[in-house]
């Protein structure tokens, strides 16, 4: 491709599209409109005047693209899009936050049950999974884009800009700065004490034929591209964070005193755990106890699962008996998860009070005392259905209920979850004397005989009890690129933010100067440095032109 | 231990205090006409006492942390107390770099009624639940307070200018919406006076209504005028509710809330309307003259420089901390929790703010309302999110 090249008359040479020429700042007559300098009185600095590609080339499809997302308009519409469409998110609460005792955890009934019609768009819509929708993700997605190809269309030539900078610079590029000032006479002893006074502010001085250029905090020019670069990595780790070979999340309940595998691990880890403990606040405490009298007289201090992991070493035949490993022995609470080979645990769920085992006895149901002609244990990790015994009676448990309730709609014993929670049972009874066999129901608080015939009657004598620990099971290999990111982020709006790149030029006009600054923000700060380095010579102190001349026309740059 | 808590509190009221006088000689200083010597001195005095009310507040804060042995940024009343040390803070930064008086005459009172909120809410210590138990809690929080003090100052800038440059010759949709700010303002104190009065006269209504198929109680400090659906009056000698709340409104006790927001807007409504009767003129106007001899550039660059400086902290404390301390307590840096998607929306802002801003035709007035528009956003998520659509963050 040829690329035209206009030549400024201090002879520097620039590429097509240049508004102020990169050595002299000498505005390039025919390019003007591209950052509307032919409509006001200031020149706009933002690129310092750069050839940028967006605004230059606008021919193939590929450079109208380029300059749609080069846009900083579009940049914040997107921007403002994905602001709107988040709060959306907010209405009612997302799928993943439907409440455990929620009519239904179904988005396709909890909705319209809980909100009405709304409720019921809501779901049409699906916002009730907003976040991981394809729109969402693609919002998200163009903004990357735009952040991308608006860094590179300027960046570049903003760099060589700055590299290329004389400080010589035509009296056109001083006179049209927003901080300017003419002054006559000034004794080169005053140019020798500016000159001082900008070192000890620390700007780096740079001359050329008495003209001169001070400038602090260049580097701060580059924390928005710092920053978009930390933008982009987090962007990318999110994109790593949807495959399972970085990103694993699981779930296991285990039992206090049961030896499980911890799912997610292809069978090399196991988890034993050795007891779950529920600690409250003393209620009695002076501190606390009016708070915890208003929260219902209860308070919890702490969850936490006590826990052994063990690795099984021997996982080449499946389905043998693992060869378990000590790995790591400890505690897991909210806040302090275990971590291992790279996995955490976390505590994030409980379940307290679970039936392990239940003793039962037989009786004859005539008899008031209830004297036991049998008892027989049941355990419920791993429920037997017949218990014989040696006097020919024999119990055979026909259905299990761990969590039973009685179903209105169908009128017949349900059980809500398989978790041993509220066990009942249906037993049928042999004796050695009745051929046939009785039917009993039995669940907590109940003893329920369908026929009214049965001779004998079964009655709980005895419980023990069980706590569950829920663990949530993570391995994330991205969360160092997305600290990565964040970081450069943080560096990137913090060089941007708290430095500002502050220029002051100096140039010489007969017995007099021409001085004029600039900074990309700050000008307060600016201002201040200005007087301090000019109090005490005849040099005249800047005017702020913008806001002298009040009605500069209205300025469109982007 | 019980003294260290009432030294804490009276700490408190003492801070609340210097922080009302300082508002006054601020005041002063924006008045006090032409005397540029005098004007020095007073605010070098309003500075100092703000700065005094300053330490009295840290000290609450201190003791308060020793006394419950947590940091006390752990329910509504302690966050909102501490978004009025960020404010305050922030405004002695931001008033040693520009010796700007009469952003004390504005920020001040914006501290003085976010305390005077927060103390609306349960006091008392509490104790800290599980997941809160983590060094994290302080970092995080204390940070999001600062960077949004920090924010809450371009938010008095922003509405330092608009008051000055509104155009108020005629009425316009600009300072309508300008008297909207201010309202929503008076509906804050509107809030306060209300349940103070009704505290100091120990009100107290109890209803009883229904919730699927349980029978619940709650208790009103304000009076009833919009009850819970369905309910019944328990208590006796005390007036029924006028009406029933919406049936739509979700979440604990929203007929409760329903009820002091309407009380928090009549009472606001009052206030608005005396002053009103007082000046003759809308607030916005009646208050601009006092801002005559105030530079509009710089308050302008006042509103920017504090985004800059905020956007920062915030995505410090309010995205980076928050991510840290959610991966460690919930398995996961980022959850679509409301709180969350509302900071997230915050920053959002800010960012198109910033972005905005690098044209030109975006400074003066329009930052300004953007200032206005971003503190909302932060006051909504502090407020309507923690009570109103509840999560994991939800205080109250
Ligand atoms: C959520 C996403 C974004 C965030 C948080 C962000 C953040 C920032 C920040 C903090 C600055 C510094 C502003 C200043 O110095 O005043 C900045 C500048 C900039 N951003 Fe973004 N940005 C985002 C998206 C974008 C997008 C989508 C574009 C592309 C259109 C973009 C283009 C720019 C440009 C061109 C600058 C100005 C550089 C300059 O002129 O100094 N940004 N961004």
């Amino acid at each position: 491709m040829l690329v035209k090249k206009i030549k400024c008359e201090c002879g520097h040479i620039n590429p097509e599209g240049t508004v102020l020429c990169e050595a002299c700042g000498k505005p390039i007559e025919e390019n003007q409109h591209i950052d509307g300098n032919d409509k006001k009185d200031l020149l706009n600095m933002r690129y310092e005047g750069s050839s940028r590609r967006s605004l230059t080339y606008n021919k193939s499809i590929i450079d109208k693209i380029w300059s749609f997302f080069s846009s900083v308009k579009v940049g914040v519409w997107l921007i403002i899009i994905a602001l709107v469409a988040s709060t959306l998110g907010t209405i009612f609460p997302q799928e993943i936050y439907i409440p455990a005792d929620a009519v239904s955890r179904d988005p396709a009934i909890y909705y319209e049950d809980q909100f009405g019609i709304f409720g019921k768009i809501y779901y049409q819509l699906g916002l009730y999974d907003l976040y991981s929708s394809w729109w969402y993700m693609i919002l998200i997605a163009l903004i990357g884009i735009s952040l991308v190809i608006c860094s590179v269309d300027r960046f570049i030539p903003l760099r060589r800009a700055l590299k290329t900078q004389k400080p010589k610079r035509h009296e056109a590029f001083l006179n049209r700065q927003r901080l300017y000032s003419e002054s006559s006479d000034i004794s080169n002893a005053d140019k020798q004490q500016l000159i001082k006074r900008l070192k000890k502010l620390r700007y780096r001085v740079r001359s050329e034929d008495g003209h001169i250029l001070a400038e602090k905090g260049r580097f701060s020019r580059w924390g928005p591209y710092v920053n978009h670069i930390g933008l982009i990595i987090i962007l990318i780790a999110a994109i790593f964070r949807m495959s399972p070979l970085l990103y694993l999340e699981d779930y296991v309940w285990t039992r206090e005193g049961e030896l499980k595998v911890i799912p997610g691990t292809d069978g090399q880890y196991y988890i034993e755990n050795k007891e779950f403990i529920i600690e409250m606040y003393d209620e009695d405490d002076e501190r606390f106890k009016d708070a915890i009298a208003r929260l219902g007289g209860q308070a919890e201090k702490n969850f936490q699962s006590n826990v052994v992991v063990y690795k099984n070493t021997d996982v080449t035949l499946p389905g043998a008996e693992p060869k378990l490993e000590k790995v790591k022995e400890g505690q897991i609470e909210l806040n302090h998860p275990l971590k291992f080979d790279g996995y955490a645990l976390y505590q994030a769920g409980y379940q307290q009070n679970e039936f392990s085992k239940m003793s039962f006895k037989l009786y004859e149901a005539n008899d008031g005392d209830q004297q036991a002609i049998e008892t027989f244990t049941i355990d419920l990790t791993k429920p037997e259905t017949e218990y014989k015994f040696d006097n020919g009676f024999k119990v055979v448990m026909q259905k299990y209920y761990p969590d039973y309730y009685f179903d209105e709609d169908y009128g017949e014993p349900r059980s809500e979850t398989n978790d041993p929670r509220n066990p009942a049972f249906i037993f049928k009874v042999y004796s050695p004397k009745n051929e046939r066999p009785e039917t009993n129901f039995v669940g907590i608080g109940q003893n329920i005989d369908p026929t009214s015939e049965n001779k004998y009657k079964l009655g709980i004598i005895d419980f023990e009890t069980h706590d569950v620990s829920g663990l949530s099971v993570r391995r994330d290999y991205t969360l160092p690129l997305f600290g990565l990111g964040a970081l450069i982020f943080m560096i990137g709006v913090v060089q941007g933010m708290y430095w500002q790149h502050r220029r002051i030029w100096i140039h010489p006009k007969g017995h007099g100067v021409l001085m004029a600054g600039h900074t990309n923000k700050n000008w307060f700060g600016i201002k201040k440095d200005i007087e301090k380095m000019i109090s005490g010579t005849n040099i005249k102190m800047v005017v702020d032109q913008q806001s002298e001349n009040g009605k500069l026309k209205e300025e469109n740059d982007e | 231990m019980s003294d260290l808590t009432s030294l804490s509190s009276t700490m408190l009221y003492t801070a609340f205090a210097f922080y009302s006088i300082a508002t006054v000689i601020f005041g002063i200083t924006v008045t006090d006409k032409n005397k540029q010597k005098k004007k020095g001195k007073m605010g070098a005095v309003a500075i100092s006492i703000t700065i005094t009310g300053l330490v009295a507040q840290l000290v609450y804060f201190i003791t308060r942390w020793i006394a419950g042995g947590h940091a006390p940024v752990s329910n509504m009343f302690e966050f909102m107390t501490s978004l009025g040390m960020g404010i305050v803070i922030a405004f002695i930064i931001i008033y040693f770099i520009y010796r700007l008086n009469v952003l004390g005459l504005f920020a001040l009172p914006i501290a003085l009624i976010l305390i005077a909120y927060a103390s609306m809410f349960p006091t008392e210590l509490s104790p800290l639940q599980p997941s809160l138990q983590s060094p994290w809690l302080y970092i995080h929080i204390t940070t999001v307070a600062l960077s949004q003090g920090v924010l809450g100052i371009s938010f008095v800038a922003g509405l330092i200018y608009l008051i000055k440059q509104t155009d108020q010759k005629k009425r316009s949709k600009k300072n309508m919406w300008l008297e909207l700010v201010l309202f929503s303002l008076l509906a804050c104190v509107g809030f306060i006076l209300s349940t103070v009065t009704f505290n100091v006269l120990d009100y107290s209504a109890t209803f009883e209504y229904p919730s699927g198929d349980r029978m619940l109680t709650v208790e009103y400090n304000l009076p009833a005028i919009a009850g819970p659906p369905d309910s019944e009056l328990i208590t006796e000698g005390v007036n029924d509710a006028w009406f029933e709340a919406p049936g739509w409104l979700q979440g604990s006790n929203a007929a409760k809330k329903f009820n002091t927001l309407i009380w928090s807007l009549s009472t606001g409504f009052i206030l608005y309307g005396l002053l009103r009767l007082i000046f003759r003129k809308r607030v916005g106007a009646a208050i601009q003259p006092l801002l005559k001899n105030i530079n509009a550039d710089l308050v302008d660059e006042i509103t920017y420089r504090a985004v800059a400086i905020g956007f920062p902290l915030f995505t410090l404390g309010g995205l980076i901390f928050a991510a840290i301390w959610a991966q460690i307590a919930w398995d996961r840096f980022w959850g679509w929790d409301p709180k969350e998607v509302w900071a997230l929306v915050t920053w959002f802002f800010y960012a198109a703010f910033l972005h905005l801003r690098l044209s030109r035709g975006w400074h003066g007035e329009k930052s300004s309302w953007l200032a206005v528009i971003g503190f909302a956003i932060i006051m909504f998520n502090l407020i309507v999110v923690n009570l109103v659509i509840s999560g994991l963050h939800s205080y109250a």
